[in-house]
């Protein structure tokens, strides 16, 4: 994730001028949010689990160090084995070599945002080691050579007759149709071979418990289960503000997590292990606690909330930006709202300016967030670190202008008499039409009320 | 009461009919508007837009013009929320023009008549910064012969957001669309909100289309009264 993401504003452009995304877009988060909003309503402490979430992740935050470190205690006294890696290339070495030492040359993953933040399949890939999707959306995309723009849903961009043509090229014969039962027995298929050959898998996780040791995997399909009882090589790579204090935490997360994500009372697999169990399942485990950026985000008192996150991706459904745009528009996996506050603190907000400004401030995000994250706070302070790190000149000094005519009314008289003058040739039928330099973005869509003959204050002078 | 008027920056320049039918309305409740001359704009585009230097002077610059007056009504709820975000000693003092109506002064019927159909966008910062609740709906269910209809998908941001607009600007365009067309789709002939800056957008955009709907804020609807 150190390359530069592409500008939201142009990618979002390209995005937007896609028919077919753009109604796969609007039908799938569309449907999410109402099946959330119904699940949600049926609870009536809603907001006070809300608050717990909130509370829980930031006292993990708070003593990160110590739950680390009771976790890898945990975690060894059970059998497993913990890495520490700084940044993605730690980790994906560690996992490389681990697969080297079971001199394994395919592994099956389960479906991981962490993994594939920090380039995890390309590394294993440039060292001889193909790791295999097993989500059936992520298969579905790398069968393509595409990649996630929904955090839960990650080929939301996709409908089922794209999806029978990716899998007629790939996987399955020219037989099958777009019928989903059709097309996700095709996956099966390809699948279990997959799950019953492999001698290792990777998976992420959703809360890891500090407490106990005890790795958590929420799903939908089973297929995470598979890859984490079957091969005999299991490595976990854990962001290591996935930390949760006590396995009875648990408690409110997985209350708040598929009623925020799925819009379900409760998701279908929900996968604990803790270290090894002999004679049951992998018989070799490795945690790998990733840093990669996560310190540096600490650091911050203000933008630290946005480790609270347990990806449920509420926030992309309800934004009116993400929903219409999509996620590959913010040129990372973290797309939405959250990956708008997340991706700039991670790489860096000089790796991604735009992102911060992705967003009209509507708030719908932060009323949905099941942890409490305020995103427009959040998107706010990240601006004013992206004006100081990368602000264009010409900006800078319209609003330095701006600042300096709205500090006295005389200067704020004048200059509405000056705009009046100069919006005169542009007027017609009392609207302005276009206009040239950087308010012509306004007006290709829109037209534009002009500044009023008289002012209020002009008005309430002469009012007798 | 006394109440000390803030206009705004655009409620200034832009669209001063918003603050002309705001005085209307509580001048014809009987209040007495005071308007401090030295007022200019809050500062919510800097701040919005990552300045916070000039966002925190000028803020500081609006305390100090309102800051001894014990009712402060503003006909924007995104300039109020702002504020009183900013400056949580505002709490109590300044108000949106509709809470100021029901909460404060307990009025729902101002004595406003306007017989079209009419549809409410609930503006993003008044549903969830300013937090302004049904306030508005009460008023406009209390103005004579008015006919409102429900607009689908109200809740959904309007696409302005400020900047946003502008170095987003085909983001906030297919935002917009899609608010025009379910406005239009109501039947309505007015849209009504509590925020200028988002009727400039919905406006711009209807008058764009050529469509058959006309933006009001509230105030100029409350401030229609019945002739006789």
């Amino acid at each position: 994730m150190s390359q530069s993401v592409r500008a939201f504003p142009a990618a979002a452009r390209d995005a937007l001028a896609d028919p077919q995304l753009r109604t796969n877009l609007r039908n799938a988060t569309h449907t999410i949010r109402e099946k959330r909003d119904g699940v949600v309503a049926e609870l009536p402490d809603w907001e006070e689990l809300r608050e717990a979430g909130r509370a829980i992740k930031a006292d993990v935050l708070a003593h990160l160090d110590e739950y680390l470190l009771q976790f890898e205690e945990a975690v060894t006294g059970a059998g497993g084995q913990v890495h520490w890696a700084q940044d993605g290339a730690e980790a994906n070495q560690v996992v490389l070599e681990i697969a080297r030492a079971h001199a394994v040359s395919e592994l099956v993953k389960v479906k991981s945002l962490t993994t594939d933040e920090i380039g995890l399949n390309a590394a294993l890939a440039a060292g001889g080691v193909h790791a295999l999707e097993t989500d059936l959306a992520e298969l579905i995309l790398q069968l393509d050579g595409d990649w996630s723009s929904h955090i839960l849903v990650p080929a939301i961009h996709r409908n089922r007759t794209e999806i029978r043509d990716i899998f007629r090229r790939t996987i399955a014969d020219a037989s099958v149709s777009d019928d989903p039962r059709e097309l996700a027995e095709a996956a099966r298929v390809y699948l279990r071979e997959k799950f019953l050959t492999a001698r290792m898998a990777v998976s992420g996780a959703n809360f890891g418990v500090a407490e106990t040791g005890t790795v958590c995997v929420v799903e939908s399909e089973g297929n995470g289960r598979m890859c984490t009882t079957l091969p005999p090589v299991l490595v976990t790579i854990l962001g290591i503000e996935k930390l949760i204090p006590t396995f009875n935490d648990l408690e409110v997360f997985l209350q708040l997590l598929p009623r925020s994500s799925t819009g379900e009372r409760m998701n279908p697999y929900t996968s604990l292990w803790t270290g090894i169990t002999p004679g049951d399942g992998p018989q070799e485990f490795h945690v790998v606690l990733l840093d990669a950026g996560r310190t540096r985000v600490l650091a911050d008192e203000v933008g630290r909330q946005a480790l609270h996150c347990i990806r449920c991706s509420a926030c992309l459904n309800v934004c009116p930006v993400y929903s219409r745009t999509g996620g590959h528009a913010y040129g990372s996996v973290y797309p939405g709202p959250i990956g708008a506050i997340l991706t700039p603190q991670l790489q860096g907000i000089e790796h991604a300016p735009s992102l911060p400004f992705a967003s009209s401030l509507c708030g719908a995000c932060y009323e949905v967030c099941p942890v409490k994250i305020d995103i427009p706070t959040v998107l706010l302070h990240l601006r004013a670190k992206a004006v100081r790190a990368t602000g264009g000149r010409r900006e800078q000094l319209a609003m330095k202008t701006a600042g300096w005519v709205f500090g006295g009314r005389r200067r704020f008289k004048i200059a509405q008499r000056l705009g009046r003058l100069a919006q005169r040739p542009f007027i017609s039928h009392a609207m302005i039409r276009r206009l040239p330099g950087p308010l012509a973005d306004w007006t290709r869509t829109r037209d534009l009320h002009p500044l009023s003959s008289e002012s209020f204050r002009d008005w309430w002078d002469h009012r007798t | 009461m006394r109440v000390a008027l803030f206009i705004t920056c655009i409620g200034d320049m832009v669209l001063p009919e918003v603050g002309r039918a705001t005085v209307t309305v509580l001048e014809r409740l009987g209040h007495e508007v005071v308007f401090p001359k030295e007022q200019t704009c809050c500062g919510q585009m800097h701040v919005n837009s990552g300045y916070r230097v000039e966002a925190e002077r000028l803020a500081k610059r609006f305390v100090e013009i309102f800051g001894d007056y014990d009712t402060v009504v503003s006909p924007s709820s995104s300039c109020v929320g702002t504020m009183r975000e900013l400056h949580p000693e505002l709490h109590g003092r300044l108000f949106e023009l509709s809470e100021l109506l029901v909460y404060r002064l307990g009025v729902t019927d101002v004595g406003a008549s306007f017989p079209h159909r009419v549809a409410y966008h609930p503006t993003c910062h008044s549903l969830r910064v300013t937090r302004v609740g049904d306030a508005p709906l009460r008023l406009l269910g209390a103005v004579k012969g008015l006919e409102l209809v429900e607009l689908p998908d109200a809740r959904e941001c309007c696409g302005f957001g400020g900047t946003f607009a502008i170095k987003n600007a085909d983001t906030s365009a297919a935002m917009v669309i899609d608010k025009c067309q379910a406005i239009v789709a109501t039947g309505a002939t007015v849209l009504t909100a509590l925020d200028s800056s988002c009727l400039l957008q919905i406006g711009g955009r209807l008058s764009r289309e050529g469509a058959n709907v006309r933006t009001m804020h509230l105030a100029e609807i409350l401030a229609r009264a019945t002739t006789r």
